[in-house]
C-alpha cells in the first residue's frame, strides 16, 4: 500500500499557517506519498483554497462546524479520528496546536505517535530528538501500525505553491460539550513572527528589566528581526511567554540568531540548533553559548547594543 | 473523597549532560543522577496548593516504572503527597501504554483532577496527558500556566504559540502543566522522615489489566550534529563587518 497521508491544517480562520506547508514538505519526503490536508474551521473556504495551492497536496477535505472557530483539541480529535480510517499516516505540526491535538488523535486511534519528526528515513522510520536535542533517535513503527506524528517544523523548508488540489467537504461529527473556549490574549505586533523570521534578536536574564528589553526591540526593528527571550527573561517578566525560545518554548531556525546576555543552557540551545548563524554577546568569556556561536563577542551588552544600533544606523 | 492524581516520571536530572553509549544502543543512565521530571514537581506543587486551599482532600502520586523509581515517589511524599502508587514494571512503556495504566488508576481512584507534566524531559514526547484524556473521554487542558477551580469546572490558562489562551473544562479533566504555573517547594528534612511512614502501594500491570504492546522500536541513538567552532570578534565594529561579510546585514 502506498503511503496515504492526512495532514491536519493549522490556521487562524483566515490564513493557513506556514507550519502546515512544512508538514507537507515532510510528508513529501515519504516516497509515493498521497497527501490530503484536512481543514477544520467554522468557515473553511479561504484556508482550504490556500491549502489546495500548496505544492505536493493532492486533495483538501474541509469540515465546517461553529466549534472550530477556535482550535480545541477535544473537538478536532474525534473529527480527525473519524476520517483517519483509510490513511497510513496522520501528521500535524509540532507547534502548541499540534502538540495538544495529535496525541489525542493517536489515542483515539489506539496507535503510536512519533513526536517532533526531524527526518524521514522511510514510511515507517523517522529521526527525532530526545533529551532537549542532546540525542537523536531513529524510531521504527512496527507491524503496520498507523503513524501519528508531529513534524518539527524547524527541520523542513515550507513547500511552495502552485498546486490546484480538489476540495471536498466532509460532514462533521458531533463535538463534545465538555470543553469551551474562553479567550486568547495574543500580543499584537508589527514585528516579524518569531517562528518564521529570518533574523532573531534574543535577550536573557542579563537585560535585567522590561525597560532594558525595549532596547532589544529597538535594535531588532533596525534589523527587521523578531525578538526572542530565554526562559529566565520570561520568568522574570521582562518578555511575554510567547517569546521563549528553547526546549519548552519555540524551536526556531532563522538565518541569523543574536543571543544577548544569554548563558546558553542546553534547554535554550535546543531551540536554536538549526539557526544558520549564531551570534553571542556575553560578558563571560566562558559562557556555554560561545561553544555554539559562529561569531562571539565578549563584552557588556549595555555598551555593545547601543554601539551596534549606531553602526547599523 | 475529592482526590487529585499526579503522574510522576523519574528522569535523568536536567543538569546532567547526557552521553550516548558508544554502540548507539541508548543513553548512559548508570550512575547518573535521577530526579522527578521537573514538570511533574510543578504538577504536584499545584495539587498540594489546591488541597491546602481546601478544594481537594487527598493528593495521590503515581509512577509507572522499575523498582528504582521509589526514591522519587518518596520525594513526592516528602513534598506533601498523601500516598503513592507504584506500578512496577521493567518493560519500557510507550506513552499510550503509560496512558492506559493511568486510565486504570483513574478508574480505581476516581480523581476529579489529574495533573501531569506537559512533557518528560528525557523522551520529550509530550503525549501521555492528552492520550489519557482521550482514553478517559474527558477534557484536556495542556501547557497550563494558571488553573482556577470552581464547582465542577476548571478554567485553565494555556501557554500557546500565539500568547495565552483560556479554556473552561468540565471536571474530571486532565491538566498538563507548564513551567510558569508555580515554583515547587523545597523538601525539608523532617518531611523526609515523615514521608517514610506514608503509604506507598506497589501494583502490577496485570492487576490493572494493561498488557503493553510495543508499536515502536528504537534501533539507534546518535549524538546531534555538531556546529562548527566559531570565531571571536573584538568589538561591535568587527561584529558588524563580519555580519556584512556573511551577507546578513
Ligand atoms: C525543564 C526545563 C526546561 C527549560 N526550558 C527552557 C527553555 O525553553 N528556554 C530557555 O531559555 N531556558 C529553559 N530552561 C532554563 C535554562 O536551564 C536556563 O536557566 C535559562 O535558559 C537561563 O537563561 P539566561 O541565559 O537568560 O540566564 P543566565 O543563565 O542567568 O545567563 C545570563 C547570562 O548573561 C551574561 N551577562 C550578565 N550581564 C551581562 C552584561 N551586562 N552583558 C553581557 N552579558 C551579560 C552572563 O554572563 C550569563 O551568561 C529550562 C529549564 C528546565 C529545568
Ligand atoms: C523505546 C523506549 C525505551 C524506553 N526506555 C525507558 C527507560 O530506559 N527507562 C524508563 O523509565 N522508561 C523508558 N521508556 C518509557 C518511557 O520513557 C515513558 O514512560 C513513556 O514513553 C511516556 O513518554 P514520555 O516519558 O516521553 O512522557 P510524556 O508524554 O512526555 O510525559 C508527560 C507526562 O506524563 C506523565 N508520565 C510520563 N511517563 C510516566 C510514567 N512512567 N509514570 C507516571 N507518569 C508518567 C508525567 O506527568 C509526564 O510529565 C521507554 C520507552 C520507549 C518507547
Amino acid at each position: 500500500m502506498s503511503p496515504n497521508i492526512l495532514i491536519v491544517a493549522e490556521h487562524n480562520g483566515r490564513t493557513l499557517s506556514v507550519a502546515t506547508a512544512k508538514c507537507v514538505a515532510c510528508a513529501a519526503t515519504i516516497p509515493d506519498a498521497h497527501i490530503t490536508v484536512v481543514v477544520c474551521a467554522a468557515n473553511a473556504a479561504a484556508v482550504a483554497a490556500q491549502a489546495a495551492a500548496v505544492s505536493g497536496v493532492h486533495r483538501v477535505v474541509t469540515v465546517e462546524h461553529p466549534i472550530h472557530e477556535h482550535p480545541l483539541a477535544a473537538a478536532i480529535a474525534p473529527q480527525i479520528a473519524a476520517l483517519a480510517g483509510p490513511y497510513s499516516h496522520v501528521l500535524g505540526p509540532s507547534s502548541t496546536f499540534g502538540k495538544d491535538l495529535m496525541p489525542r488523535i493517536a489515542a483515539l486511534l489506539e496507535t503510536v505517535q512519533v513526536s517532533d519528526i526531524m527526518a524521514v528515513e522511510s514510511a515507517t522510520r523517522f529521526r527525532r530528538p530526545i533529551y532537549a536535542g542532546n540525542a537523536v533517535i531513529t524510531v521504527e513503527v512496527l507491524d503496520g501500525a498507523k503513524v501519528v506524528g508531529t513534524v518539527r517544523t524547524a527541520s523542513f523548508q515550507a513547500a511552495g505553491t502552485g498546486a490546484q488540489a480538489p476540495i471536498e467537504a466532509a460532514s462533521p461529527v458531533a463535538p463534545p460539550t465538555h470543553t469551551r473556549f474562553v479567550s486568547v490574549s495574543a500580543a499584537k505586533s508589527d514585528r516579524p513572527d518569531l517562528q518564521t523570521a529570518g533574523k532573531v534578536v534574543s535577550g536573557g536574564r542579563a537585560l535585567g528589566s522590561a525597560e532594558s528589553f525595549q532596547m532589544l526591540y529597538r535594535f531588532a526593528d533596525k534589523l527587521h528581526a523578531a525578538v526572542g527571550a530565554s526562559r529566565a527573561a520570561v520568568d522574570a517578566g521582562y518578555a511575554p511567554n510567547e517569546l521563549q525560545v528553547g526546549q519548552t518554548g519555540k524551536i526556531i531556525a532563522p538565518e541569523l540568531y543574536i543571543a544577548i546576555g544569554i548563558s546558553g543552557a542546553i534547554q535554550h540551545l535546543t531551540g536554536i540548533k538549526d539557526a544558520r548563524t549564531i551570534v553571542a554577546i556575553n560578558k563571560d568569556p566562558e559562557a556555554p553559548i560561545f561553544e555554539v556561536a559562529d561569531i562571539g563577542l565578549v563584552g557588556d551588552l549595555f555598551e555593545i547594543v547601543p554601539q551596534l544600533e549606531q553602526l547599523i544606523g | 473523597m475529592k482526590r487529585i492524581l499526579v503522574g510522576i516520571k523519574r528522569v535523568v536530572d536536567y543538569n546532567v549532560r547526557i552521553r550516548i553509549k558508544p554502540d548507539g544502543s541508548g543513553v548512559v543512565t548508570e550512575g547518573v543522577k535521577m530526579s522527578v521530571n521537573p514538570f511533574d514537581e510543578i504538577a504536584l506543587e499545584e495539587a498540594l496548593r489546591i488541597k491546602e486551599r481546601g478544594a481537594a482532600e487527598e493528593v495521590i502520586v503515581a509512577t509507572v516504572g522499575p523498582a528504582d523509581c521509589q526514591p522519587q515517589l518518596r520525594t513526592c511524599l516528602a513534598m506533601g503527597a498523601d500516598r503513592a502508587l507504584h506500578v512496577q514494571t521493567d518493560t519500557p512503556l510507550e506513552p499510550l501504554a503509560t496512558a492506559r495504566v493511568l486510565r486504570a488508576l483513574t478508574e480505581r481512584e476516581q480523581p476529579f483532577l489529574v495533573l501531569l507534566g506537559k512533557q518528560a524531559i528525557d523522551d520529550d514526547n509530550g503525549q501521555t496527558g492528552q492520550m489519557l484524556a482521550a482514553l478517559w473521554e474527558r477534557p484536556q487542558a495542556t501547557f497550563a500556566s494558571k488553573v482556577e477551580l470552581s464547582e465542577g469546572k476548571a478554567r485553565v490558562t494555556r501557554e500557546i504559540d500565539a500568547g495565552l489562551e483560556t479554556i473552561e473544562v468540565d471536571l474530571p479533566a486532565v491538566v498538563t502543566v507548564d513551567l510558569r504555573l508555580n515554583e515547587p517547594r523545597y523538601v525539608k528534612l523532617p518531611d523526609i522522615m515523615k514521608a517514610k511512614k506514608k503509604p506507598l502501594e506497589t501494583l502490577t500491570l496485570e492487576a490493572l489489566g494493561v498488557t503493553p504492546r510495543a508499536q515502536l522500536k528504537t534501533p539507534r541513538y546518535a549524538p546531534p550534529a555538531q556546529r562548527h567552532k566559531g570565531v571571536r570578534v573584538k568589538d561591535a565594529a568587527e561584529l558588524v563587518a563580519a555580519l556584512k561579510q556573511k551577507g546578513l546585514l
